[in-house]
């Protein structure tokens, strides 16, 4: 009897360590199979200049574009340049929030006004916010106000946009079964509608997240004395073409890590429609 | 009589103004009669089944108990009060559920409790209480997708009975159900009016299940939607007969009620066929139209 519970608990840990064997290897599959693209990318980026096939002088290795990013990184020029970008794309990323959560609650439920509203809306957003940078220049000037501004404007109407048709589309037989209860125009909005209407909200957050970095990016190309868009267009100026491919790359990862966190803030808050995976 | 009655329904009427025809001349607004003179007493705890052809009103009717809409004429009495409203002395089910998905079926069923204003830990007990009622102990936990759509329904009959209402109301709850599933919850749901006892309106095109589960089956006749005969069902106890749907009597009322409908879905399937025939215009499309119900 012992000895059979003995044998019993052996397999049972055998079976265990096996499970955590697979899961290992499954981890370590994934693993490979989402940075291979990049690795080979990025041994190709080494090898190509090193063996002439580009130009060594435009295309420096990899190698020498990392140290660059250190050198940098450690005369602190980056981090400035970093912070300054940064301050203008989270100023005017949260402005907008500020601005279209609340508008664009009130647009949608207000169904009149959100037909009336969508096509101008439309139109806006499909402006380049690039293409009006010049009327913010003149209105606002080279300072930071305009930068923000920008930023402000391309994060805008995907925001507005998503909250509209996220309140739009709330399913009515949710609100129909909510007044049913009968549930005040106040506590349906707030029980009902905002957690409906969340996921595409989110949708439009993370389009303004992605926006925010590559507008102002380019607005900092055309008359800024600070920022990674700086930095770029000067060290390509200077001839710095390490220095230049460093500021790229530091854009790059930016751009992922804004991406991952606004996600990693969507599953939190809409984790109730995880399984149904992307 | 009347004051027995739980509900009364007297001389309702409800028409919609429907713009007829697409092209802008046509488009002269005209009534249409949903519901006309509908006149029904529902006793306290009675379970009344009402069953129609599609588009008869059944569902109109439903949104005016419910207090959804208002009658254009007549009242409807709860308890000798004009219904003025939704409110929780009514508890509805829909076909579709009409779950909350981004809350877990505990915090679904909680969700009348905490329009009521029941404090948080009550809420908690008596949602507890009627999960287990529907039997479905062990899932409070699960989001809505997490769920079959039996056990979806199960949790909304358990959301609408937590509010503790005068009056359940369900529209055609169990339609979009398999055959198994939607037997097993109408014994369910026998089992669950004998528990609480509550007087439940029950809307449906299903005949079987309106004689399964009525003790009075009213039919509806096809648009616009008037009773045309309030049946009664006698038996005493269906749970404990073993198979209900072949006793003889059971066969022979739903027969009765087959051969009191057989006109009004035939009428209402050519109300269909021209209001189709309307929306998309007379020239080719009529004949197509044609053709595919030929």
């Amino acid at each position: 009897m012992a000895e059979s519970n003995v044998a019993k608990t052996l397999i049972l840990q055998g079976r265990s360590d096996g499970g955590t064997l697979e899961r290992a290897t499954a981890k370590a599959r994934r693993a490979f199979r989402n940075s291979v693209a990049i690795l080979l990318f990025l041994a190709a980026w080494e090898i190509a200049p090193r063996t002439g096939i580009v130009n060594v002088t435009f295309f420096p290795p990899f190698s020498e574009v990392v140290s660059a990013w250190w050198g940098l990184l450690r005369d602190g020029d980056l981090q400035d340049h970093l912070a300054a970008s940064l301050t203008r794309s989270i100023s005017g990323f949260l402005l907008a929030n500020l601005i279209a959560i609340p508008l664009g609650l009130a647009i949608g439920w207000w169904k009149t006004a959100a037909d009336y509203l969508n096509p101008f809306l439309e139109l806006m957003r499909n402006t380049a916010a690039l293409a009006i940078l010049p009327v913010f220049i003149l209105l606002l000037g080279l300072g930071e106000t305009s930068k923000i501004a920008i930023v402000l404007y391309a994060s805008l109407f995907p925001l507005l946009l998503n909250t509209i048709s996220g309140v739009k589309n709330v399913d009515p037989l949710l609100v129909k079964s909510a007044r049913s209860m009968g549930l005040s125009s106040i506590s349906l909005f707030r029980k009902v509608i905002v957690p409906a209407a969340l996921p595409t909200m989110f949708v439009g957050i993370r389009q303004a997240g992605a926006s925010s970095i590559l507008v102002l990016v380019a607005a900092e190309m055309v008359g800024a004395t600070s920022g990674l868009g700086y930095l770029i267009q000067y060290a390509q100026f200077s001839f710095l073409i390490p220095q230049m491919y460093a500021g790229i790359i530091t854009i790059s990862v930016l751009g992922i890590i804004v991406n991952y966190l606004l996600l990693a803030l969507e599953r939190r808050l809409t984790g109730w429609r995880q399984t149904y995976g992307e | 009589m009347t004051i027995e009655s739980k509900i009364s329904i007297r001389h309702v009427h409800k028409a919609f103004s429907v713009k007829r025809g697409s092209k802008p001349f046509k488009a002269e607004s005209q009534p249409v009669y949903a519901l006309q003179d509908i006149n029904l007493e529902v006793r306290q705890g009675e379970f009344m089944v009402i069953v129609g052809p599609s588009g008869c009103g059944k569902s109109t009717l439903l949104d005016l108990l419910a207090g959804l809409t208002k009658p254009g004429g007549g009242q409807i009495l709860l308890d000798g009060q004009a219904i003025s409203g939704p409110n929780l002395d009514r508890g509805i089910v829909f076909q579709q559920y009409a779950l909350f998905p981004w809350k877990t079926a505990l915090a679904n069923v909680e969700f009348g409790l905490e329009a009521k204003g029941v404090g948080r830990r009550e809420r908690r007990e008596t949602a507890q209480r009627f999960i287990e009622l529907v039997g479905l102990g062990g899932f409070e936990h699960r989001y809505p997708h997490e769920l079959s759509g039996g056990m979806k329904q199960r949790i909304a009959i358990a959301r609408s009975l937590a509010y503790d209402p005068e009056v359940l109301l369900m529209d055609e709850p169990f339609a979009a159900l398999d055959a198994q599933t939607r037997e097993t919850l109408q014994s369910e749901l026998l089992r669950i009016w004998e528990a609480t006892g509550k007087t439940i309106i029950f809307i449906t095109h299903g005949i079987e299940e309106a004689v399964y589960l009525g003790q009075r089956v009213a039919i509806m006749t096809s648009r616009p939607g008037r009773i045309k005969r309030v049946i009664d069902i006698p038996f005493e106890s269906r749970r404990s007969e073993e198979d209900l749907r072949s006793n003889p009597d059971f066969v022979k009322l739903r027969h009765e009620i087959w051969e009191l409908l057989k006109d009004e879905v035939s009428r209402a399937q050519e109300q269909e066929k021209s209001k189709t025939l309307d929306a998309y215009g007379e020239g080719k499309s009529s004949a197509k139209g044609g053709a595919r119900h030929g």
